[in-house]
């Protein structure tokens, strides 16, 4: 298995952590994710990181090291937004759009934060752990022939 | 439905009874039983209310076009039959040329990602197997290999030669089949028949092995789901035998053909800076000339002890990316027939108790056997809490398999990076500049699946 290493950064410095990492080698970002860690706040962190609700974790490749980065920002409940790499790495637009989307975290600057796998207007961000699923019960014909 | 055809309700208890499930914006998900079931949703739930096409309240006068500049726009798909699947492009156009285009996705969005997080991590490969409905292989095993990561598993000798075979048979196939489609789309029926056909001998395997010809949830966590069958080897060898003659025939029909390279020299350049700034992988990348394939250059299962080329294209038009693919298939039938001469005998499962069920026969034998057996498929087995990402070469690019555990038995968040998804992202690059005529070839020299575009 390739080398990769996990960062953890403050949302205040995600951005200037990014461009670093840029510069030293890491041409191409993969990927990037949202977690909502709402029923999970005593997960394993270092010591210095104070656990939000929300995690946004970007993967950057390094294609001439052959390595990988991985950055891990904590997002509070109360304030879910991050600045956005879309001007760094043109290829994060759609990966942000995707977090907006499901899991409502909002992408400062970023250069068309609409909603992408779910319709227009849809209301509420399905990957939050507190979105209900619903259900749908089997509906039964009735007994007596009418219907 | 045998409602009630004249139920004049159904016009006027449109909004009240439609609030149910708040969280939708698109009425309620739940149905009353039958006979309280109003004839508005029964329809809803049938599709011919619920999920209108999106712009289906726009009053046409209220879209503003400046007549004055001469551009159009317009929609192509997401019925479109060359737009492989359900993708919609908005595009700008000035007379026939191509300025600004919009892919819009998201028409066969499932919530597979959300559904993960509700099954096991055994019952995990069934979902993920049907993102890349071409490549289900490839989701299987970067979802089983981040599971394994997280439990800190290291696999038998034959399982991991057992997905490699698998997993390349499944990169021919899945090129195959793009060599199908994309002759069609260009207007070469018969190389769509040649395709299937011999993507047809590949899924004659799958089916022997798995069961099944797609979909398979063969590649699982720790281990497959079954041994290769007698007799493997005879098969795996006439797929080794005959394609690569076939190719050749491609070669003759498509390769050297003026009509066919009409269309696709010079057709949707990418450069290197562009597809590696908007995060392409996999053929697109290697197109423009950058040699980087995960097998090669992060090494996972055996690919370091197996010979094979990274092919590149120069200039990323829809003819390297055609070769790229073409020549890709070859190059996989390469590794295909040393994974069969160094096929090691042994498991085909790990022996961890924690992870494998007990074999079928000591079931009959022995209640704790049953016991553990049932507890496995029921509840599952505990994976140790920690975050892990996961990426392997698909037929398409970089999958990758980004996954939460919170100690459950349960992901408690799963994602998967789908190459295609990012890959889209080209298509305005491509497109920009290009006739329209040259965007049924350049779609299409994407390869899109749109099961993972939307997963």
């Amino acid at each position: 298995m390739s080398m990769s290493e996990v960062l953890h950064v403050e949302r205040l410095n995600y951005l200037a952590t990014v461009t670093d990492l840029k510069n030293q080698g890491y041409e191409m970002c993969v990927d990037v994710v949202g977690v909502d860690y709402l029923t999970n706040m005593d997960r394993p962190l270092p010591e210095d990181v104070i656990p939000e609700r929300f995690e946004v974790v970007a993967s950057l490749l390094s294609l001439s090291k052959r390595s990988r980065v991985r950055i891990r920002v904590q997002v509070p409940q109360d304030d879910p937004t991050i600045e956005t790499l879309f001007f760094l790495y043109p290829g994060t637009e759609a990966m942000e759009r995707e977090v907006y989307d499901l899991m409502g975290i909002t992408f400062l600057n970023h250069p068309d934060l609409t909603r992408i796998l779910m319709p227009e207007g849809w209301e509420g961000h399905p990957l939050r752990k507190d979105y209900s699923i619903g259900s749908v019960p089997v509906q039964f014909k009735s007994v007596n022939g009418a219907g | 439905m045998g409602k009630d055809m004249n139920d004049e309700a159904f016009e006027e208890q449109v909004p009240e009874s439609l609030a149910l499930v708040s969280e939708t914006s698109e009425g309620p998900q739940e149905l009353q039983e039958e006979e309280k079931t109003s004839r508005y949703e029964l329809a809803a739930e049938f599709g011919s209310t619920l999920r209108l096409p999106e712009g289906i309240d726009v009053n046409p006068g209220d879209i503003d076009i400046e007549f004055a500049d001469e551009t159009m726009i317009i929609n192509m798909g997401p019925q479109h039959p060359s737009t492989h699947g359900v993708l919609r492009l908005m595009m700008e156009l000035d007379g026939e040329v191509i300025l600004r285009t919009k892919p819009v996705v998201g028409y066969l969005h499932t919530g597979m990602e959300k559904t993960g997080e509700g099954l096991t991590y055994l019952q995990g490969p069934t979902n993920v197997t049907r993102m890349d409905y071409l490549a289900p292989l490839s989701n299987e095993l970067v979802f089983s290999m981040a599971t394994e990561k997280l439990l800190g598993l290291e696999m038998p000798d034959r399982v991991t030669w057992i997905r490699m075979l698998m997993v390349e048979l499944n990169r021919c196939a899945s090129h195959l089949m793009w060599m199908a489609t994309n002759g069609m789309d260009l207007g070469s029926s018969s190389m769509m028949i040649y395709g299937f056909r011999e993507r047809e001998m590949i899924l004659s395997f799958f089916e022997k092995v798995t069961g099944l010809r797609m979909n398979h949830n063969y590649i699982r966590p720790g281990g497959v789901a079954a041994d290769l069958p007698d007799g493997w080897e005879d098969d795996v060898l006439s797929i080794i035998e005959t394609i690569p003659g076939r190719l050749d025939e491609y070669d003759e029909l498509l390769t050297g053909q003026p009509i066919f390279r009409e269309r696709v020299d010079n057709v949707g350049i990418i450069t290197a800076e562009q597809a590696i700034a908007l995060s392409a992988t996999g053929p697109i990348l290697r197109s423009t000339g950058v040699a980087w394939d995960l097998r090669r250059d992060m090494p996972y299962l055996n690919y370091d002890q197996v010979e094979f080329d990274v092919i590149v294209g120069s200039i990323g038009d829809c003819f390297d990316r055609y070769s790229v693919r073409l020549n890709e298939i070859r190059e996989s039938l390469r590794i295909i027939a040393q994974i069969a001469d160094k096929m090691p005998s042994g498991d085909y499962k790990i022996q961890d108790k924690k992870v494998t069920p007990p074999p079928r026969m000591r079931i009959d034998e022995s209640m704790e056997a049953l016991i553990h057996h049932f507890k496995i498929y029921t509840e599952g087995f505990k994976v140790p809490e920690g975050e892990v990402y996961v990426a392997i070469e698909s037929p398409r690019g970089e999958i990758g398999c980004y996954m939460v555990s919170d100690g459950s038995a349960k992901p408690y968040r799963m994602h998967i990076r789908g190459p295609s998804f990012v890959n889209l992202q080209t298509l305005p690059t491509m497109l920009r500049g290009g006739i329209i005529a040259d965007a049924i070839a350049a779609i299409s020299s994407v390869d899109p699946v749109m099961g993972e575009v939307d997963r």
